[in-house]
């Protein structure tokens, strides 16, 4: 039987009002609700339900990230998974840090820990990237189901449904696969208070990047980070030759 | 909440002892569910802390089990509203708002 590793990231909380830095080098993050990313739930909601069903034997929670991420982690293990990797990552790396550098570190992972297959969120609701699994699935030379909202096991091989523009896409692929978790896949749990209690006994086991042979060197700099547009007051007109008057004044027509 | 776990505790019976870890439990289990409360964590363990010490003087063991019952039903609202919440702040920002589901028909 076989292990899942679960991938989940620690994000600026959804329902927090994000600032941009005076520097506008990045976004506040000192003092404000951190939370695991609400994709990476629905993966280790995944990973744990297909434990329940006895298809798969453990569930591994892979965070990357300074000690912080920790608690993201205690959070999948009290969600049901099994051990947690903490990878590392502090300072400049961490702010450099990518979809590349952590798709390279999830499958030097896959390797080491004989996955057979990798859950992850489908993207992150800080960069919105949408890339890391797909690109931990070509490191590896491995099959894809990204924005999966149904996830079959039948045998070697995994059966997905994926939400696509238009509708839904079924595919048959083979395990070992990569896939990625979208919203309506299933209902992640509750990390309760009790169960947070009980994962305290669940190992973290510490490593870094360079353990796995992994370099963290992003070629993505951040030149820049400003709020969105604010959103102008409409104009209103009072037939439709103004409205036509209006967008040709504008060059619009 | 010492006070909150005295005043659940009938003096000498033994019938509410265990009572009196649950209810301490249940007590722990909602403040920390309390922290994700939309309106802010202070403003919901006030209504905790007040909601517990209107029940103090409970001593019939019957009547106790029943106001646990009802904070566990408490926790799992709780956690239904906490997902309805995400899930359609998930939905509205990464997917296309259908024409049907604007007007809320279908």
């Amino acid at each position: 039987m076989s292990r899942v590793l679960v991938g989940v990231k620690r994000v600026i909380d959804y329902a927090v009002k994000i600032r941009v830095k005076p520097d506008h080098s990045g976004v506040v993050t000192d003092g404000v609700k951190h939370s695991m990313n609400p994709f990476c739930e629905i993966a280790v909601e995944e990973a744990v339900k297909l434990k329940e069903k006895k298809l798969i034997k453990e569930v591994v929670a892979v965070s990357c990230g300074p000690t912080q991420v920790t608690e993201t982690i205690r959070t999948a293990l009290a969600m049901g998974c099994d051990r947690g990797i903490h990878v590392e990552v502090s300072g400049k790396d961490y702010e450099a840090m990518g979809p590349l550098q952590i798709s390279k570190i999830f499958a030097a992972l896959a390797k080491k820990e004989e996955a057979s297959l990798i859950i992850l969120g489908k993207q992150a609701i800080d960069d919105d990237c949408n890339q890391t699994g797909q690109m931990t699935a070509a490191l590896l030379d491995w099959p894809q189901g990204t924005f999966a909202s149904e996830v079959t096991i039948d045998g070697e091989k995994v059966k997905v449904v994926r939400e696509i523009d238009g509708g839904l896409e079924t595919i048959k692929i083979s395990m070992p696969a990569v896939l990625t978790a979208d919203l309506r896949l299933n209902t992640p749990r509750y990390a309760t208070l009790p169960n947070i209690m009980k994962a305290k006994k669940k190992k973290i086991a510490n490593m870094k990047p360079a353990d796995l042979g992994v370099d963290m060197v992003s070629r993505v700099e951040v030149l820049r980070v400003d709020e969105p547009p604010t959103r102008l007051a409409g104009v209103k007109v009072e037939t439709v030759d103004d409205l036509v008057a209006k967008l040709r004044a504008n060059g619009t027509i | 909440m010492n006070q909150v776990v005295k005043a659940a505790t009938v003096s000498g019976s033994d019938m509410a002892n265990p009572l009196r870890s649950e209810v301490r439990q249940l007590y722990k289990n909602l403040l920390f569910l309390g922290r994700e409360y939309p309106k802010g964590a202070d403003y919901f363990s006030e209504r905790l802390k007040s909601a517990f010490m209107k029940n103090k003087d409970v001593t019939d063991p019957k009547e106790i089990r029943k106001l646990v019952d009802r904070g566990e039903f408490v926790i799992k609202e709780l956690e239904a509203l906490y997902y309805l919440r995400k899930y359609r702040a998930m939905k509205k920002r990464y997917y296309e708002e259908e024409l049907s589901t604007m007007l809320n028909i279908g």
